[in-house]
């Protein structure tokens, strides 16, 4: 049985499949059919619904694609839909803002574009343009050409705010408190079940009497075989609620990350640690990918393309393993062995990841390659980490996604970069030796040429970016 | 009825709302924003109800050897499954031609071809289902693409030819010449809402279709004609679609032909709605074009002789191909005078899924083929395209007031009161001999406004200027380059078919002074039921609340033409404005019987009717016919006029008249990623006198951003089995908000269409689309500056950051060798 809220209304489900995605629960168990299916694959932003959490005594609105979400993963939360919106009769400032300023054509893709407004709206009243983009960078529309739809969102605010009663947001979180005990969370319709433990020792109890179960980490990428392929998995376990996955803690030059923490969530530790990497991750998926996907997610479904492995590679970041009562380090580099296949024994997890402070002296230099610049796979990812002194390159990492079955070093080239000095010389005697570290494919993303010759771009780009500091050579850059 | 309602009788003066030229806001507006808004897959489902899925090919050509379905009829909540043998009547659903068979009976012609449908209780159901049967093929070898199929001289349809004089003498003996081709890519609809129907049988052997399709009355047939019932017995009803774009104008009916032999099999409700890859795999998409061009010019850039040849992969059946590639030819002159020229279309079959209209239905693919060209012209002769492309437009002249000071009027009855319209005096100056106004298939072009359009937007946009600016900006980065182009649109308006350019409209009036409204027309978003109720509105003086646009329907109004070809409103409009026209004649003839005056005196206003030194309100006026028994509800009906075209000649006038607009597009380019961002964008669109002007320019930018997309990251790849690849939007990129236009400028031009249209406004819907090849013509000219503008970058489209980097290497090599 699980139990969220809708709108301000418990809602207990039991007894049904717990591959159920919030979007068909919607649509098909509780008639509100304002949320609509694009795409089922999270790539569109027409299902978009808006999900309330308790972070302490605080609810924290985000915004989420409802095609992609089990309907189990909103045990503890609020759940609130276009249909919630409208309660009072009145148009919520972000509906009437759409209507005002001919932000609907079709009209297909608006419920999803009005939740993704409420929830910028929730956390930023008055958003800057670049918020708008970022709440909006899921959110596909093929009629309007988005124009009239940025106009509507920077005038959210002219008009009068709903009335929402502090009693109501308190009533909503006591509700939520309720509902969030330390007990572990479980539905079945009598074949497929799911369960979501509170601590690493119940996840750990689950393991050892489900040994085959599927670990669920926001799913992003897990739901797409449910909707797109069909399958069923037979006993998922949510890593989502472990308090200890769920954390982050810094120490003096390591900051360390659980799995299941989401992308936005380590946003800001990140950028002040690595601004380069939050530049990058501003491109990773969309908002709503980013509100629910988790690096330990990006790394347990270790794909080729995953935007944050090579990068954390290059910092040398490790990862603690645990299995039972034993936990294990290894360096994320010795992570990955082959084309899906990882270190990872059975019934292992990845509980943390462990990301070393920037070093003084050192430069972080990320390049995402993508045919678009939001939500897009990359075709691939280079990440430099270099130390320069007195222009010898003491120490450099490079990595890169997509140019490999797995996100891979590159260190042939490091071997010929290391040492040498820092010139156009050097980085062009260097650039050759990348076709001995990698042999890349021709997929549906990109040719092998363009991926070796971008390779060998990139590094020549990083080159130039390094010595000439205040050049913009960047196309995300030109404002 | 035997008691009126009461009346609110407070006297209102105000003028009314929704008037004709307003910014009206779209009709469902409201509903849009607060998921009211019902789309097929919405409705409410009967008890009943099942759900369908499409078993496919796994290969691209070739026979069924033996298809075993046991394990489909055998799944989880499996009802029925349906093969070709299952159909009662017609097999063969092509829309034109024969060809398109709607569950495959013999041959395999692409790979993801239905083959059977499965109805279960659930959707997923179904789908689970449909993946469970056994098929053993015997493939035969396919065509993949068009350099093969014209090897092979593969075509769905003969190949066509336009001409005048003769081009090959005229390039031979021209000072310069060059060659050129351009391979274009395809385009994926992408609407948000996919393709979905439900079929519910009804009594007498009948159906009702909820469909979410452009053409209703095509449905209508073809679900008549498989289950072999009469036409009266299929009733189709579509009240909105989530995006068309022309991917609903055919591509619609299979699913509601499947749902329906579904239904009759089953006689319960079906509905099949295809899950996006399905959809992407299954229907058509914009044809990918691969096109040559030799031109002949003199020494100022002016053009001699034009030999262009248009191969357009039409897929596997003809579909509409014959008049996609006819538009594509129609179009292979874009705003430029052709003297001597020939232009041959070519209809190439492939092994693929069967192409289909999309916005601009060929039109584009013609249009990039001579732009390509004036900017290898320019580059040839070391000028600045825009002068190459100004000196090559059509002769501007168009019709000429006779006095400037009584230009326009008002006017009351025929056209609304409060709206202004050109008077009687305008003229058609006659072309004068040896003038360059007539097209390859000599039509007069007869309001040419690209050559003050142009002038004006050079101006607004600043094109000269920026010009020197990003020159200088290019000599001093490496890495990052601009690039700047001015591109014109010169776009014909009317159904090149000329039996299609007709519309019917209902409209009803009700004794409280409500009006209902119908007409052929569907609306997929492009406000086209705001534009005609704003219309009717204009025409009864009445505020555009009192009018419900209801769902287009077979039922109300029969034997309707496709919303496309962007004339809906021209041809809707006008039936509209025809039965309100109608009855407030009746009434007009009612007031001045009634109280005995001269029908000239009774004017319709602000929601009043005026007579003499009296007022009613236009329920008042209503009852008072009503009581005295007038009939308030009538047809109407429009045709278009002067349109013509023989086709064996190659020559007529297919287009009643010509939409026109321009925009200017600053791109920067990445020379070692190829990665690109459009900087700036500046339009200038003539929608003759707009009818409402948020909704046209809605339409120029949502057009012209989904132009951009199929022009830059919207690429679909096939692999070698002719199995498409990027089945979704994970793999299949349409514009996200961050590709917009940092600095976004749309204006609509000052004008007046000079054809009787509606309220003279022009067509908006196809256009502007064209105006986003100013994009891909500055990535060409941001790479060409690499060259120091001495070398036109071949860039075959979509100009994808790969493809941009090729272009950039290939250039970067070809100046280090020298020209």
């Amino acid at each position: 049985m699980i139990k969220f809220l809708l709108d301000d209304t418990v809602q207990t489900v039991e007894n049904i499949n717990p591959n159920t995605t919030v979007l068909n629960y919607l649509r098909h168990y509780l008639n509100r059919c304002g949320t609509k299916e694009g795409c089922g694959s999270g790539d569109c932003g027409a299902c978009t619904v808006v999900v309330g959490e308790l972070v302490g005594e605080t609810l924290h609105y985000k915004s989420i694609n409802a095609c992609i979400t089990f309907l189990a993963s909103l045990h503890g939360k609020q759940l609130v839909t276009v249909e919630s919106l409208q309660a009072t009769n009145q148009l919520h400032p972000v509906q009437q803002a759409i209507v005002d300023f001919h932000g609907s054509q079709c009209g297909f893709c608006t419920p999803g574009f009005v939740m993704s407004l409420y929830a910028l709206a929730k956390n930023y009243p008055v958003p800057s343009k670049t918020q708008i983009f970022t709440a909006l960078s899921g959110n596909l529309c093929r009629c309007t050409g988005y124009r009239a739809i940025v106009n509507a969102a920077a005038h959210v605010a002219k008009f009068p705010p709903p009335q929402a009663s502090d009693q109501q947001s308190a009533s909503i979180v006591a509700q939520l408190k309720s509902i969030n005990t330390d007990q572990i969370t479980s539905l079945t319709d009598g074949h497929n079940q799911y369960f979501a433990p509170r601590s690493i020792r119940q996840l750990i109890d689950l393991l050892q009497h489900y040994p085959d179960a599927r670990l669920l980490v926001g799913g992003t990428d897990l739901a797409l075989l449910v909707t797109q392929q069909q399958q069923q998995f037979n006993t998922l376990i949510n890593l989502g609620n472990v308090a200890e996955l769920t954390t982050i803690k810094e120490t003096v030059d390591t900051v360390i990350i659980g799995s299941a923490v989401t992308y936005n969530h380590c946003f800001q530790l990140l950028e002040k640690q690595y601004p380069e990497i939050t530049k990058m991750l501003e491109r990773l998926g969309s908002q709503q990918i980013r509100n629910q996907g988790s690096i330990g997610g990006n790394i347990g479904n270790a794909s080729p393309i995953g935007d944050m492995p090579p990068v954390l590679i290059a910092v040398g970041a490790c990862l603690t393993l645990r299995q039972a009562n034993s936990s294990r380090q290894i360096a994320i580099a010795d992570y990955f062995l082959d084309y899906k296949v990882t270190d990872l024994q059975p019934g292992e997890f990845i509980q943390a990841i462990h990301i070393p402070k920037a070093k003084p002296g050192y430069q972080l230099k990320i390049y995402k390659i993508s045919k678009r610049f939001d939500d897009d796979i990359s075709a691939i990812l280079g990440a430099f980490y270099i130390k320069l002194k007195d222009n010898q390159i003491k120490d450099i990492h490079i990595a890169f996604g997509g140019m490999a079955a797995i996100p891979k070093r590159a260190s042939h080239c490091e071997t010929a970069l290391l040492h040498q000095p820092w010139t156009a010389q050097t980085i062009t005697a260097a650039t050759a030796t990348l076709t001995q570290d990698f042999k890349p494919l021709s997929d549906v993303r990109a040719s092998a040429n363009y991926r070796m010759q971008v390779a060998q771009n990139l590094l020549w780009k990083c080159f130039l970016e390094v010595s000439n500091p205040s050049s913009i050579i960047r196309i995300t850059d030109y404002a | 009825m035997r008691k009126l309602t009461e009346l609110d009788m407070t006297q209102v003066t105000s003028p009314i709302k929704g008037a004709v030229g307003q910014a009206e806001k779209h009709e469902s507006a409201h509903k849009h924003v607060t998921g009211e808004a019902i789309y097929v897959d919405d409705q409410i489902s009967a008890a009943n109800q099942l759900h369908a899925a499409v078993g496919k090919s796994q290969i691209a050509h070739g026979k069924i050897k033996s298809m075993d379905l046991t394990a489909v009829y055998a799944a989880e909540g499996v009802v029925a499954v349906a093969t070709a043998s299952d159909v009662p009547g017609q097999l063969d659903i092509g829309p034109v031609y024969p060809g398109d068979k709607l569950l495959v009976d013999d041959t395999i012609e692409f790979y993801g071809q239905p083959l059977f449908a499965v109805a279960a209780l659930s959707h997923q159901q179904a789908l689970q289902a449909a993946q469970l049967a056994l098929v053993e093929y015997e493939p035969l070898p396919a065509i993949l693409d068009i350099t093969d199929a014209l090897k092979q001289q593969s075509f769905v349809r003969p190949p066509h030819i336009m001409k005048r004089n003769n081009a090959t003498e005229a390039i031979a003996n021209a000072p310069h010449n060059i060659t050129g081709r351009i391979v274009i890519g395809g385009q994926e609809h992408f609407y948000l809402e996919g393709q979905v129907a439900n079929a519910i049988p009804t009594e007498d052997d009948g159906m009702l279709i909820l469909t979410s399709s452009q053409h209703p009355s095509e449905v209508q047939k073809l679900v008549a004609e498989i289950l072999g019932i009469p036409f009266n017995l299929v009733t189709v009803d579509m009240r909105r679609m989530g995006g068309g774009f022309g991917g609903k104008e055919t591509q619609a009916a299979p699913w509601a032909c499947l749902a329906a032999l579904l239904a009759k099999i089953t006689q319960q409700p079906v509905k099949l709605r295809l899950n996006r890859g399905d959809d992407m795999i299954m229907t058509g998409k914009r044809h990918p074009f691969d096109n040559n061009y030799h031109i002949g010019f003199d020494h100022q850039g002016r053009i001699l002789g034009a030999e262009i040849t248009i191969n357009g992969d039409c897929g596997y059946s003809p579909d509409l191909s014959d008049a996609i590639v006819d538009r594509a030819m129609f179009h292979a002159d874009n705003a430029y005078y052709l003297d001597q020229v020939k232009i041959i279309g070519n209809r190439c079959k492939t092994h693929k899924v069967s192409n289909t209209a999309f916005r601009g239905f060929g039109g584009p693919q013609g249009m990039i083929t001579i732009e390509a060209a004036i900017d290898d012209i320019a580059r040839y002769l070391g000028k600045d395209p825009l002068s190459i492309r100004k000196m090559n437009f059509y002769d501007g002249y168009c019709k000429t007031r006779t006095s400037s000071t009584e230009g326009f009027h008002k006017t009351s009855l025929t056209e609304g009161a409060n709206y202004i319209k050109p008077a009687e005096g305008f003229h058609i100056k006659q072309p004068a001999e040896g003038s360059r106004h007539t097209t390859p298939y000599y039509q007069v072009v007869e309001q040419n406004v690209i050559p003050e359009l142009v002038n004006q937007l050079e101006q607004s946009a600043d094109y000269q200027q920026r010009r020197k600016q990003i020159v200088a900006f290019n000599q001093q980065n490496e890495v990052l380059k601009k690039g700047l182009s001015l591109t014109p649109v010169k776009f014909g308006i009317s159904f090149t078919v000329q039996h299609l350019n007709q519309a019917g409209a209902l409209v009803h009036v009700y004794t409280d002074g409500s009006i209902h409204l119908n007409h052929g027309g569907t609306e997929m978003g492009q406000g086209l039921l705001t534009k005609v109720a704003q219309i009717v509105a204009e025409e009864f003086q009445v505020d555009i609340d009192t009018i419900c646009v209801s769902a287009t329907r077979t039922d109300k109004v029969p034997n309707t033409s496709p919303t496309a070809a962007s004339s809906s409103t021209d041809l809707n409009g006008k039936a509209a404005q025809n039965a309100a026209q109608i009855i407030k004649k009746r009434l007009i003839e009612f007031v001045a019987q009634h109280f005995t005056i001269e029908p000239t005196e009774v004017v319709f206003i602000n929601n009043h009717v005026r007579f003499g030194e009296n007022t009613l309100n236009f329920a008042e006026l209503v009852q008072l016919a009503y009581r005295n028994r007038v009939s308030l509800s009538a047809t109407g009906y429009y045709r278009t006029p002067k349109i013509h075209y023989d086709r064996n000649k190659a020559a007529g006038r297919p287009f009643f008249y010509f939409a026109s607009g321009a925009a200017v597009s600053e791109v920067l380019i990445d020379t070692l990623t190829g990665e690109y961002k459009v900087l700036r964008v500046d339009i200038l669109h003539d929608v003759g006198k707009s009818l409402n002007p948020a909704i046209d320019i809605g339409q120029i930018e949502g057009g012209f951003i989904q132009g951009m997309g199929w022009l830059t990251t919207e690429e679909l790849v096939w692999n070698s089995q002719g199995q498409l690849m990027t089945t979704g939007p994970a793999t299949y990129k349409i514009p996200a908000i961050s590709d917009s236009p940092l600095d976004f400028r749309v204006k609509l031009f000052e004008s007046t269409n000079q054809e009787a249209t509606i309220y003279h406004s022009k067509a908006v819907g196809e256009p502007p689309f064209m105006l986003a090849i100013s994009v891909w013509s500055a990535i060409r000219d941001a790479i060409s500056s690499l060259s120091g503008y001495t070398i036109s970058p071949q860039l075959h489209t979509p100009a994808t950051p790969e493809r941009v980097l090729q272009a950039v290497e290939l250039i970067q090599t070809a100046s280090k060798a020298g020209r």
